[in-house]
């Protein structure tokens, strides 16, 4: 671990524990289940992955480093899945938006296949 | 009383700031490693008074996150290469339960 990996590293997990800590916020603070989730997202895919990337630079080519990498590719293939799951399974059993919401484009399309399902 | 829950707020973040990056001389790792924890506090708020139950599954999933990071920096600060595997193994079964409890709240049966 010389210096330059490790001030470099610090910048990563520096950032990455920022953009958590805001993403926490945002999920403490929003109105409304959907927008949550959309300010819980980013605190995965710049936070903890910018934490285990900055592990990983500052481990460098061990078996630390590696395993810091192989949790940047789960965690970037898999939580994406899980937020769309939630969301969905959220809409569907019918949780209220907010009240400040401008358009559902998901309850148009579903109404509208509903009403052609009908007729024909 | 909404400006004041704002203001309180407010407050226990600053004054956890101050304490922890200016009164608290420690190790830089373990300041780090306090800003996580607080965060998985304020994730354990977002469980308990959750109006619906996906607020809380929202909750939970980002809870797995988070400790899938504080564990990265926790065997960064002991040097020990094991940590990384209790973050992967924790990081699959979030993963899996957030599914799991999305589906049982679609009102579907897990073998659909």
């Amino acid at each position: 671990m010389t210096d330059l990996t490790y001030t470099i590293g610090m910048v990563f997990i520096f950032l990455g524990i920022a953009f958590d800590f805001f993403g926490v916020l945002g999920l403490v603070r929003l109105p409304d289940v959907y927008n949550r989730l959309q300010a819980a997202t980013k605190c995965v895919t710049f936070g903890t992955a910018g934490i285990l990337l900055g592990v990983f630079i500052m481990q460098g080519f061990s078996s630390f480093g590696f395993k810091a990498l192989l949790g940047i590719a789960f965690v970037f293939l898999t939580s994406p899945v899980a937020a769309h799951a939630i969301s969905r399974a959220a809409h569907r059993s019918g949780i209220p938006l907010t009240k400040e919401t401008v358009v559902d484009q998901y309850q148009e399309d579903h109404e509208l296949k509903e009403g052609s399902h009908v007729s024909a | 009383m909404k400006i004041l829950r704002w203001l309180g707020g407010l407050l226990i973040i600053v004054a956890f700031i101050y304490f922890n990056f200016f009164v608290y001389n420690g190790e830089i790792l373990i300041k780090i490693i306090n800003v996580g924890l607080f965060c998985a506090l304020f994730v354990l708020v977002r469980v308990v008074f959750g109006p619906s139950p996906a607020d809380r599954i929202v909750a939970v999933e980002i809870l797995g996150i988070l400790i899938v990071g504080i564990l990265a920096i926790i065997g960064l600060f002991y040097d020990q290469g094991f940590f990384m595997d209790v973050a992967l193994i924790w990081a699959l079964l979030s993963f899996i339960a957030s599914l799991a409890f999305s589906k049982i709240l679609e009102g579907r049966q897990l073998d659909d």
